[in-house]
C-alpha cells in the first residue's frame, strides 16, 4: 500500500479547482450584468438620444408595470410555485379602477383601494385552489386566469371604459380618469416618476424581505423542502398563501400603472404582460447567479428587456424583431444559470403540490 | 491485523475482478480521495469502512460511473477501462446500490416499475406489459424475501417509506448478476430480519463467485459477513485486514484515536419528573391503546420492528400526527399540538426518520439548515442576524465533529453522515424539554454515535427527557437508560437497562432470539 506524501500534487489540483471554480462562478455571477451594460454603453455610444436623463428615465418608467408583474411571479416562485394569473390579474385592476372612477363616481384613491382589496382576493382564490384544494398551480392559475378575464368582461360588459363614455342606458358615465389617478403615471417625486419611484421601492421592500428577514427566509424553506419545513416548524400553508396573495397584489400594482398610463380601461390591456413578467422572473433566477428567484435579478432582467426594446427602436430596428432579441436575451440568461453554472438551480417552476 | 503493503490480501491468489490504482477525486478544491490501490477478489466480500466523511461513497461513485472525474486507472478483468457513467460501469460488470434511497427511485413511476428501472432504461422492450412487469417485480423482491401485493407494486414510488425506497433498489441491484456489487450503507434504513435477509442473499452470491463491497457503521454485520476489512481514512486507504478481524486495531485505524467497540453505561440513571405522558393512543387503526410515561432525568430508548408503530409515536410526539384516540400531556398539562410548529413551541423537537425527504433544503447551507427552526431567536424585529446564524451552526458543527470545510458548505456537498450529524445537532441546539429522536443514529459512525448518546445523557441529566426511537438492539443498548420495546403498537417489554439482559430484549423484540450478536466485543 502506498501512501501519497500529503500536499504534493494535490496542492495543485486545489489552486487549479479553486480558480476554474471561481472564474466559473464569475461568469455566472457578473456575466448578465455585464451584458447589460455593454449594451447601454453601445446604444449610449451610437445613440445620442439614449444617454439622456429623460430616456433612462422613460425606460424605467416604460418597464415598470411588466417588472412589478414579474416581481409577483419572482414571489409566487420562492415557495416553489407559479402564477399564470398574473396578466388577467392586471388587466382586471385596469378594468375596475376604468370602472370605478367612470362608472362609480369614485376618486383615485377609492379605485385604487378597490382594485389592490380585488387582487388581494384573487391571490386569495389561487391560494385556496392550490393549498387547500390541492390543484397543481399551473392548472389552478390557469383557470383563475380565465375566470378573472371572464368575470373582469361581465362587469364592463365586454367594453372598453373610458372618460364620459355612454353606458348602456343612454347616459354618458357620470365620472371620468381622475388626476389623482393620473398622478400615478404622470406625476414625478423630485425628478423621477412615479412609476419609477414605485418599481424602485417594490423591489428594494421585496429584496429586503426575502434576503433580510425571517419571513422571507421561510418563503425560500417552504420553496426548497416544504415537509422538511413544516417540520422545522414553518406554517407551510400560511406562507404559501402569502406568497400567492403578495402576488396578486403586485399584479394589480402592474394593472394600477397600466391604467394611469393608458388613461382608460382597455380591456385588452394586460395581455402581453404575462410571458413578459415570466420572463423577466425566470431570467431573475440566473442573474447574479443566486439560482434562485429574487427582487434584484427580477428587477435587472425588466432593465435589460427595457434596454433593448428601447435601444433596438432608436437604432431603428422594426417591432416585429424585438421579440426575438428578448428570445436571445432569455436564452442566454438560462444558458448561465442552466448549463454555465455548477450550483445546482432550485427553481423548478410551476411542478408542485403538496 | 497486517498493514500490508502489497495490495493483494495474502493467501488470496484469484485475479481481481476490478483494481484500483492510484485513484484520485476531488471536489473543487477539496481533495477527497488521494491515491488509492485495491483490489476486489472473486467471491470475496470485502467490507468498507471509515468515519463520515472518510471518501467511502466517493471511491463508490467513481467505481460504479456515478463520478467519471477521477484520475488514476481502474481495471475490470485485468483491462483497463473508463468508466465514464453508470451505464459503463454496469455493462463491465459493476453495480452499484448508493447511500442516498431518494436518488435511487424515480417518482411518478409505480414502484414495479423501479424495481425494473433498468429495463425502462435499456433499448429494449418498448411496449411494457403491466401484468408482466407485476411479475418481474414480484421475482425480484421475492429474492429478498418479500411478498408485496399489486396494489403496492402499482403505486407510486414517491410514497415508499424509506426502509421499503432502499428494498426496492436492493432488489433492483440484485436482479443482474453483476462481477462486482457494491451496496453503501444498504442496512442503514432495514431491520434486523431484512437485513439478515439480505446477508443471506449476499453469501449466496458469494459463494457464485460474485465480489462484494459491503459500507456499513455497524460492524456485527461486518463480522457476520465480511472477509476482509479495508478502512480509509480522510480519503486515503490506511488498512487491510483479513479475518479474524482485531477491533480495536480497524476503530484506530478509522477514527485515528482508541476507541472501544462496544461501551457498556457506567450509570444507569432512574428518571424523575414526569415530562410526557401518553394515554391511551392507539398509534394505528388497529392497534390497542398505548399508555407511555416518558420521564426527565432519562434517556428512553424505543425499541420495535417496522411497523410497530415507532415513527407514528414519534410523530404523535412532534406534532406531526394527530393522535386518533386518547390524550398527552406535556409538564402535566395537556398538549395537543396542531402542528410541529406547536410542539417546538412546547419545548419537543423531532428529528423525523428520513433526512433527505424531512429535513434536508437542496442547496441549503450548513448554516441556513440549522437555523429554520430558530428563525424567531436569530432574528430582531423580523430582521435576520447572521452573527447568530453562524454562531449556532458553528455551534453544532464544532459539537458534533462535523467534517466540511465552513459553515457555508453547502448540505449537499456533506457525505450522507454529517448531513445526519447537522440534523440532528441542529434539534439538540434548541434545548428541549422533551427530545424525540427517529433513528438518530442512521449513517453516523462510531465516534458520532458516542458524541450523540453523550449529548442525550447530558440533556437528561439536566432534568430533559430524551426519546431515542431504533430497530437497533445495539444502538438502543448503548444509548438508554430504560428500555421500551414496541411490538405491534403496545409496549411489550419497558425496564431500566440494568435489569434487562440482551435475549430478554431481542426475545420481547422479535419473538425469540434468532440474531447473532451484532456487536463483538
Ligand atoms: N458533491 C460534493 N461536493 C463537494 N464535496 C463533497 C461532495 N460529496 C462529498 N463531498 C465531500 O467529500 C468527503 C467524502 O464524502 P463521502 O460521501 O465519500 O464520505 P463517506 O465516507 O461516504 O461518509 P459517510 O459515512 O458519512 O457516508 C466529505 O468531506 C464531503 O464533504
Ligand atoms: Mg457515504
Amino acid at each position: 500500500m502506498s501512501r501519497t506524501p500529503p500536499g504534493n500534487t494535490t496542492v495543485v489540483d486545489r489552486i487549479r479547482g479553486g480558480a476554474l471554480d471561481t472564474v466559473s462562478a464569475g461568469i455566472v455571477r457578473w456575466g448578465f450584468v455585464a451584458v447589460t451594460v455593454l449594451l447601454i454603453g453601445f446604444f449610449a455610444l451610437t445613440e445620442p438620444n439614449f444617454r439622456t436623463a429623460d430616456n433612462m428615465f422613460g425606460m424605467l418608467k416604460f418597464i415598470a408595470p411588466t417588472a412589478i408583474a414579474g416581481l409577483g411571479v419572482m414571489l409566487a416562485m420562492t415557495v416553489g410555485g407559479i402564477d399564470l394569473s398574473v396578466g388577467a390579474s392586471a388587466g382586471f385592476a385596469v378594468s375596475i379602477a376604468a370602472w370605478t372612477m367612470v362608472v362609480g363616481n369614485q376618486v383615485g384613491g377609492v379605485a385604487v383601494g378597490v382594485v389592490l382589496v380585488g387582487g388581494a382576493l384573487i391571490g386569495a382564490l389561487n391560494a385556496l385552489l392550490i393549498v387547500v384544494a390541492r390543484i397543481p398551480d399551473l392548472l389552478a392559475t390557469l383557470t383563475t386566469m380565465f375566470v378573472i378575464v371572464g368575470l373582469k368582461l361581465l362587469i364592463v360588459d365586454g367594453k372598453s371604459i373610458s372618460s364620459q363614455m355612454t353606458l348602456a342606458d343612454g347616459s354618458s358615465a357620470p365620472g371620468r380618469f381622475t388626476p389623482d389617478f393620473l398622478w400615478l403615471d404622470r406625476g414625478n417625486i423630485g425628478p423621477v416618476p412615479v412609476p419609477v419611484v414605485i418599481f424602485i421601492a417594490l423591489t428594494v421592500l421585496l429584496w429586503f424581505v426575502l434576503e433580510r428577514t425571517k419571513w422571507g427566509r421561510a418563503l425560500y424553506a417552504v420553496g426548497a423542502n416544504a415537509e422538511a419545513a413544516r417540520l422545522a416548524g414553518i406554517r407551510v400553508l400560511l406562507y404559501r398563501t402569502a406568497a400567492y396573495v403578495g402576488c396578486g397584489l403586485l399584479a394589480s400594482v402592474a394593472g394600477l400603472l397600466l391604467a394611469a398610463r393608458i388613461g382608460q380601461g382597455d380591456v385588452s390591456a394586460g395581455n402581453s404582460l404575462l410571458l413578459d413578467a415570466m420572463a423577466v422572473s425566470l431570467v431573475g433566477v440566473s442573474v447574479l447567479g443566486m439560482g434562485r428567484p429574487n427582487a434584484w435579478g427580477t428587477a435587472l432582467g425588466a432593465v435589460l428587456i427595457a434596454v433593448m426594446v428601447t435601444g433596438f427602436t432608436m437604432i431603428g430596428l422594426p417591432y416585429y424583431a424585438q421579440d426575438f432579441g428578448k428570445g436571445i436575451v432569455l436564452l442566454v440568461a438560462l444558458l448561465f444559470s442552466f448549463t454555465f453554472s455548477r450550483k445546482r438551480t432550485v427553481v423548478v417552476a410551476g411542478s408542485m403540490t403538496n | 491485523m497486517t498493514h500490508d503493503s502489497t495490495a493483494l490480501l495474502e493467501g488470496d491468489d484469484r485475479a481481481p475482478v476490478v483494481s484500483l490504482r492510484g485513484v484520485s477525486l476531488s471536489y473543487g478544491s477539496n481533495v477527497v480521495l488521494r491515491d488509492v490501490d485495491l483490489d476486489f477478489a472473486p467471491g470475496r466480500i470485502t467490507a468498507l469502512l471509515g468515519a463520515n466523511g472518510a471518501g467511502k461513497s466517493t471511491l463508490i461513485k467513481a467505481l460504479s460511473g456515478a463520478n467519471p472525474r477521477y484520475a488514476g486507472s481502474i481495471s475490470v478483468a485485468g483491462t483497463e477501462v473508463a468508466l465514464t457513467s453508470p451505464t459503463v460501469a454496469r455493462l463491465h460488470g459493476i453495480s452499484a446500490v448508493h447511500q442516498k434511497v431518494a436518488d435511487g427511485i424515480v417518482p411518478g413511476l409505480t414502484v414495479a416499475e423501479n424495481v425494473l428501472l433498468d429495463n425502462l432504461a435499456g433499448a429494449r422492450g418498448v411496449m411494457r406489459s403491466r401484468r408482466r412487469d407485476l411479475a418481474a417485480a414480484r421475482r425480484a423482491l421475492a429474492l429478498l424475501g418479500l411478498d408485496w401485493s399489486d396494489r403496492v407494486l402499482s403505486q407510486d414510488a414517491r410514497d415508499l417509506r424509506i426502509s421499503d425506497a432502499q428494498l426496492v433498489t436492493l432488489a433492483r441491484a440484485l436482479r443482474h448478476t453483476p462481477r462486482l456489487l457494491i451496496l453503501d450503507e444498504p442496512t442503514s434504513a432495514l431491520t434486523s430480519a431484512e437485513a439478515d435477509r439480505l446477508f443471506d442473499v449476499l453469501r449466496a452470491l458469494r459463494a457464485d463467485g460474485l465480489a462484494i463491497v459491503y459500507v456499513s457503521h455497524r460492524f456485527g454485520e461486518i463480522e457476520a459477513l465480511a472477509d476482509s476489512v479495508v478502512v480509509l481514512r480522510d480519503g486515503t486507504v490506511q488498512s487491510h485486514s483479513p479475518r479474524p478481524f482485531e477491533w480495536n486495531g480497524i476503530l484506530h485505524d478509522m477514527l485515528g484515536r482508541a476507541t472501544e467497540l462496544a461501551q457498556k453505561r457506567e450509570h444507569v440513571h432512574r428518571g424523575g419528573t414526569v415530562v410526557a405522558e401518553v394515554q391511551g393512543v392507539p398509534l394505528f387503526p388497529e392497534a390497542r391503546p398505548l399508555s407511555l410515561t416518558i420521564r426527565g432525568g432519562e434517556v428512553l430508548g424505543v425499541l420495535g420492528l417496522i411497523g410497530a408503530g415507532k415513527s407514528e409515536l414519534a410523530e404523535v410526539l412532534g406534532g406531526l400526527a394527530r393522535p386518533a384516540g386518547g390524550s398527552l400531556t406535556l409538564n402535566g398539562a395537556p398538549y395537543a399540538p396542531r402542528r410541529p410548529g406547536d410542539a417546538i413551541a412546547a419545548g419537543v423537537v423531532l428529528v423525523p426518520e428520513d433526512r433527505q425527504r424531512q429535513a434536508i433544503l437542496p442547496g441549503w447551507s450548513i448554516t441556513q439548515t440549522v437555523s429554520v427552526p430558530f428563525l424567531t431567536e436569530s432574528s430582531r424585529w423580523g430582521t435576520l442576524r447572521r452573527d447568530l446564524e453562524t454562531d449556532r451552526a458553528a455551534a453544532v458543527v464544532a459539537d458534533l465533529e462535523v467534517v466540511t470545510e465552513s459553515v457555508q458548505t453547502s448540505t449537499d456537498d456533506l457525505s450522507g453522515g454529517n448531513q445526519q450529524k447537522v440534523i440532528v445537532g441542529r434539534w439538540l441546539s434548541a434545548n428541549p424539554r422533551l427530545a424525540v429522536l427517529d433513528e438518530p443514529f442512521r449513517g453516523v459512525d462510531i465516534a458520532a454515535r458516542r458524541g450523540i448518546g453523550a449529548h442525550l445523557n447530558t440533556l437528561a441529566q439536566s432534568g430533559n427527557a430524551a426519546v431515542v426511537f431504533s430497530s437497533d438492539v445495539d444502538e438502543i443498548l448503548e444509548v438508554s437508560d430504560r428500555i421500551v420495546v414496541l411490538v405491534a403498537g403496545e409496549v411489550a417489554l419497558d425496564g431500566y437497562a440494568d435489569t434487562l439482559d440482551r435475549a430478554t430484549i431481542v426475545t420481547a423484540f422479535i419473538g425469540a432470539d434468532t440474531t447473532p450478536e451484532r456487536t463483538t466485543a
